[in-house]
């Protein structure tokens, strides 16, 4: 399985590559890509720079233009669609109908994969995005169980790519507007969840208080450990009870579906990440790549290793993991 | 412009469902949508139930349309699908690309529900010519987007061909997810969730810890606590160029609703001066105006010139 892995700087990118990634997928500097936060991501020139570092050491490099486009800013898109064809990067990640149709019709030559943002979450919809846009490979929501993976695999059409590690979203993706119904700005629509400039901290009598664009996400007592304010993982009231009404804050890691992912015939395993430092990429991409050669080298045989679990709880949101939807425990 | 009626967002049961369509037919939206769009385990009618029920009210004077479900996740989900797709007597809503496709296969014409990610006049076109008749707007989208869509579609010239209906009324659905949140609520395992959300006919109100309601949580769907309300926009959904406004089901209140949106529409499609009903502080309208959704932009502020688009 290839080994995906995010960059959203060149730092990021060339740790990315030492550590062992089979692609590395990076975005650029607007509102184009699902990552869109300052300070973050790639200008037109850093994609050259990042291209030839991994295609010097083997490694394919992927660029999602995977934000749906509006009216107004089309020509942006278009703009990010005619780079990347001109970089003649491995594969483009789209999610917007319209632009998947302007790169297919435009540049027919241009790998095309259907990004997490397009809510595949079944062959038949696979079907469509195959037959209108060719795309090679779909990257599926984080809401399916592995059962439901492996019937997706079975029928699809394209290559199937799977998040394997990282923060969880628990809605399916691109039909989430959770984020634009506090602060006008959505993973759709502008590539940001719960983004940063409507965040406030405060302390009051109640605690610790998170707030995103005046509304309280959770509040924190002194032995409790505040997390960034995402909104899907806010203690909110239901029926006089305060509680993670929607998802607590956990990362998902799956090191231990390697043989079933394998077996079910995914392609790729997809590590979240791209708002993250080159030390997180670090330190995942090294563990991830040691477990997938140790799967290769013994597959009979693989476990997950006690020093693997070490550098990633270091790293996970809330500081525990989970399997997510793949098991239906979780649902 | 004509009125629609969307279909139940929540999980009533059987009885409930036939009462609510028998009174439906009385009223006067011009258009019902019917079926299940949220949770494929919520059996009061099956499938073959919901196309009956289709079949009996076709010949009522009204417009049909059957909608189906948003997040298929499961081989049975699928092929639940595939029997509406070859059985239904009427139009059929797509509200995942799984439906677009079957749809399209099969040269059946149909209408892109709100879930379907229409954002740009190419995506528009492209739906179009694979047989969309009618498009329900992303509720995220504001007036100046769907304005600027619109006109390109005239441009490209086939803006007449698509018509346009925009969710006007009712709590937003805003998100869907592998995990019900009623279930959550309740402890319960989603395998074995007791079907509670028929417990919860408008859902269950979630709010934050100081009280400001903000969600409802309804199965694997997540909705605004507060009801968008797009009543005061008919003059300027008119001028876009909106054929449909949709009314979602409520619980208790729709008869009532659906009798105000008809007289503000018969006001306004009689040059009647608009009989000035604020929309509740409790209601939203914020995404029309390009604004968080949970705003309410008020008539003093659109009559300031500050919202006018």
């Amino acid at each position: 399985m290839e080994l995906v892995c995010p960059a959203g700087s060149l730092p990021a990118l060339k740790k990315a590559v030492d550590c062992g990634a089979s692609a590395v997928y990076v975005g650029l500097k607007d509102e184009t890509n699902a990552r869109h936060f300052s300070g973050l991501n790639f200008k037109e020139e850093g994609v050259q720079a990042g291209l030839d570092y991994a295609r010097s050491k083997g490694v394919k490099l992927f660029v999602a233009v995977n934000t749906y486009a509006q009216p107004d800013g089309f020509h942006k898109w278009q703009r990010a669609v005619d780079m990347a064809a001109d970089y003649q990067v491995d594969a483009l990640i789209c999610a917007d109908m319209g632009v998947l149709d302007y790169a297919a019709s435009r540049y027919p030559k241009l790998n095309l994969h259907l990004s997490v943002q397009g809510s595949g979450t079944n062959s038949a919809s696979l079907q469509f995005y195959k037959d209108n846009f060719n795309i090679k490979r779909a990257v599926l929501p984080r809401v399916l169980s592995l059962k439901q993976v492996a019937q997706v695999a079975q029928k699809s059409p394209v290559e199937l790519e799977v998040f394997a590690f990282g923060s969880l979203c628990i809605m399916a993706e691109g039909r989430c507007y959770l984020s634009s119904y506090l602060t006008d700005q959505s993973p759709n629509t502008c590539g940001a969840c719960s983004p940063a400039q409507f965040v406030r901290w405060q302390e009051t009598p109640h605690g610790l208080e998170s707030r995103l664009n005046d509304v309280l996400i959770d509040r924190y007592q002194p032995d409790e450990k505040a997390g960034y304010p995402t909104l899907c993982k806010g203690r909110f009231e239901v029926q006089g009870r305060s509680y993670h009404a929607l998802e607590e804050p956990t990362s998902l890691n799956t090191l231990e579906l390697i043989p079933e992912l394998h077996k079910i015939g995914i392609r790729a395993v997809k590590i979240e990440g791209r708002q993250r430092s080159p030390v997180y990429v670090e330190q995942v991409v090294s563990v991830w790549r040691k477990a997938l050669d140790a799967f290769q080298a013994d597959p009979e045989n693989f476990s997950v290793k006690p020093q693997w679990a070490k550098p990633l709880a270091k790293v996970s949101e809330g500081a525990q993991t989970t399997l997510g939807a793949y098991t239906r425990a979780w649902q | 412009m004509k009125l629609s009626l969307g279909p139940v967002l929540f999980f009533w049961p059987k009885a409930v469902v036939y009462d609510f369509y028998e009174q439906m037919l009385e009223s006067s939206v011009d258009t019902i949508y019917l079926g299940e769009t949220v949770c494929s385990k919520r059996r009061e009618l099956r499938t073959a139930e919901w196309i009956e029920l289709a079949r009996q009210l076709a010949d009522s004077g009204k417009e049909i349309v059957l909608s189906s479900l948003a997040l298929l996740m499961a081989d049975s989900e699928l092929s639940s699908l595939k029997t509406l797709c070859d059985n239904a007597p009427v139009k059929i809503e797509a509200n995942d690309m799984s439906a677009v496709q079957l749809l399209s296969e099969r040269g059946l014409p149909f209408v892109c529900g709100p879930s379907i990610n229409i954002y740009n006049s190419r995506t528009l076109q492209l739906l179009q010519a694979r047989g969309a008749l009618r498009w329900v707007m992303p509720v995220e989208l504001s007036a100046s987007c769907l304005q600027r869509i619109l006109e390109e579609a005239e441009a490209v010239g086939f803006g007449r061909e698509i018509e346009t209906e925009v969710f006007s009324y009712g709590h937003l659905p805003l998100a869907y997810s592998a995990r019900c949140f009623t279930a959550r609520f309740l402890d319960l395992p989603k395998d074995d969730c007791h079907f509670s959300c028929i417990q919860y006919p408008e859902g269950l109100l979630t709010k934050s810890q100081d009280q400001k309601a903000l969600f409802n949580l309804n199965g694997i769907q997540t909705q605004s606590a507060s009801i968008y309300n797009l009543k005061a926009q008919i003059p300027h959904m008119a001028r876009i160029g909106v054929d449909i406004l949709r009314i979602s089901p409520r619980y208790q209140a729709t008869v009532g609703v659906i009798k105000e949106f008809r007289s503000a529409l018969d006001d306004f499609q009689q040059n009647r001066p608009a009989q000035q009903i604020p929309i509740q502080d409790s209601d939203c309208n914020g995404y029309w105006f390009g604004q968080p959704g949970m705003n309410r932009v008020s008539e003093e502020q659109i009559v300031s010139g500050k919202f006018m688009i």
